[in-house]
């Protein structure tokens, strides 16, 4: 009787366990779509606002409010040349800007036309800074270098520009800050992904792309370039 | 008389007792066993209103995560993209502008109703996770969201449990990365040791020194 009672409680537990799976081995384990079982979730879950949540309190489910028209963002003030934000920012993580403001830092216009260069010094921070934007952002459909031969393009997108056409090289900073932020023909804008001092760093590097692949020997420096022309690299690799 | 009982019966409190040890062994052990986020929680994998791939997008692709997750470095969340983050690339004319499992994505370009992702990794509300200060100081997605290069689906790969959590705030040598492999998925460490050496330089020189007090993470 015993006996019989052990035996079924065995084949009781190896089919609990060949349903349940163990943890820790992907081969064995499970995968479910029921979300995990909370016993008791009065705290665990609390009836606040978290971000890209929903919530029941408004009409249409979002936690997440968009502006309202004339909304001004917090801190606001116009900057000018000497005074603005650019004045006193470190780091790209210590001032976050998005867009809204005005001023050629913001909108890339002097006055009604495009301007020229950047709103603050260019450091070699500054460059690689917009180098790793430049990879996240646009490397996907301009390509590494800028040809226009991204990933995205050989899987049917169509259309994207070449950054090292002459048309590009010519164009204003300014013009090509205000297409990252609100694109052009088929691009869309990417103001709200990102902010404004990496919109000027990938302007930067945008720049010293077209320069990469548009060099001549009067670029480089008299001292290394005889031996630029013997076929042998004097000064070390450049770090990218 | 004669014995009122039968023979057997003589037997029957120890063969309860083994009943009972052999129910409730097996029942604690499970409980002990399956009872725990490290069961409950992972392998959360949820169907998703579109059937994104990250391993399309990032492996193949070889796109960054940060391309639609742009805030994790500024913010304590890591955002959703926006809707219109899909639309760059799969908008009217683009790529696969037709397809029907992108109609969810074309509805909410639409309307502006938000698509309604189903949340994967939550933590309890009165645990406050920061994300920029994580990825800023060495920790990758892949050291709490797992290999998400090689899902086509996404599930939770840790159990996000406290315990997991302070395993790595006690010994956060063992997982510290170079920043520039951040956000490399596909990034190891050579050898354990290597792991350690590198670890312990960087809690070093970036002064990692995570809270394993309460207040450290509930507010």
């Amino acid at each position: 009787m015993v006996r019989y009672f052990l035996l079924l409680l065995a084949l009781v537990t190896i089919l609990v366990v060949s349903i349940a799976g163990l943890r820790d081995y992907p081969f064995l384990s499970h995968k479910t779509k029921r979300p995990p079982i909370e016993i008791f979730p009065d705290m665990v879950r609390q009836p606040k606002v978290k971000a890209q949540a929903p919530s029941d309190f408004y009409a249409d489910g979002r936690g997440a409010r968009a502006n309202l028209t004339g909304t001004v963002p917090v801190g606001y003030s116009q900057p000018t040349a000497s005074t603005g934000v650019y004045a006193t920012m470190g780091s790209p993580y210590d001032v976050v800007v998005f867009a809204g403001r005005e001023g050629y830092a913001n909108t890339g216009k002097n006055g009604t036309n495009w301007g020229n260069g950047l709103p603050f010094s260019a450091t070699l921070a500054t460059l690689e800074r917009g180098h790793e934007r430049y990879q996240i952002q646009c490397a996907v459909c301009h390509g590494a270098t800028g040809s226009g031969n991204g990933i995205a393009t050989k899987y049917g997108l169509v259309g994207v520009a070449n950054l090292q056409q002459q048309r590009l090289r010519d164009m204003t900073d300014g013009e090509i800050y205000n297409t990252i932020v609100n694109g052009k023909n088929t691009m869309l804008g990417y103001g709200s992904t990102i902010q404004v001092s990496d919109r000027w760093a990938i302007v930067a590097y945008i720049r010293a792309l077209q320069r990469s692949q548009n060099g001549s020997l009067n670029d480089v420096p008299p001292a290394d370039r005889a031996a630029l022309q013997d076929g042998v690299s004097a000064s070390t690799p450049a770090k990218h | 008389m004669s014995n009122f009982f039968p023979r057997w019966v003589n037997w029957f409190p120890l063969q309860l007792l083994v009943c009972v040890l052999a129910v409730g062994a097996p029942l604690t052990l499970g409980i002990w066993y399956y009872f725990t986020p490290k069961y409950t929680r992972v392998g959360y994998q949820p169907d998703q209103p579109v059937p994104f791939s990250h391993a399309l997008h990032v492996k193949q692709l070889g796109m960054d995560c940060r391309y639609c997750h742009s805030f994790v470095e500024v913010a304590a969340h890591s955002n959703l993209p926006t809707t219109q983050t899909c639309i760059n690339c799969h908008g009217e004319g683009k790529i696969l502008p037709n397809s029907p499992r992108l109609a969810p994505v074309r509805e909410s370009w639409k309307t502006g109703q938000p698509i309604p992702w189903v949340q994967i990794h939550r933590l309890p509300d009165y645990a406050y996770f920061n994300h920029a200060v994580h990825v800023n100081r060495g920790v990758s997605c892949y050291s709490c969201h797992g290999a998400v290069n090689e899902m086509s689906v996404v599930y939770e790969a840790e159990s996000l449990s406290m315990k997991w959590c302070l395993d790595c705030h006690r010994a956060p040598e063992n997982f510290l990365r170079p920043p520039a492999e951040i956000f490399n998925m596909s990034w190891h460490p050579a050898t354990a040791s290597d792991q350690l050496e590198m670890g312990m330089k960087f809690k070093e020189e970036w002064k990692v020194n995570p809270p394993v007090n309460c207040g450290g993470c509930h507010r």
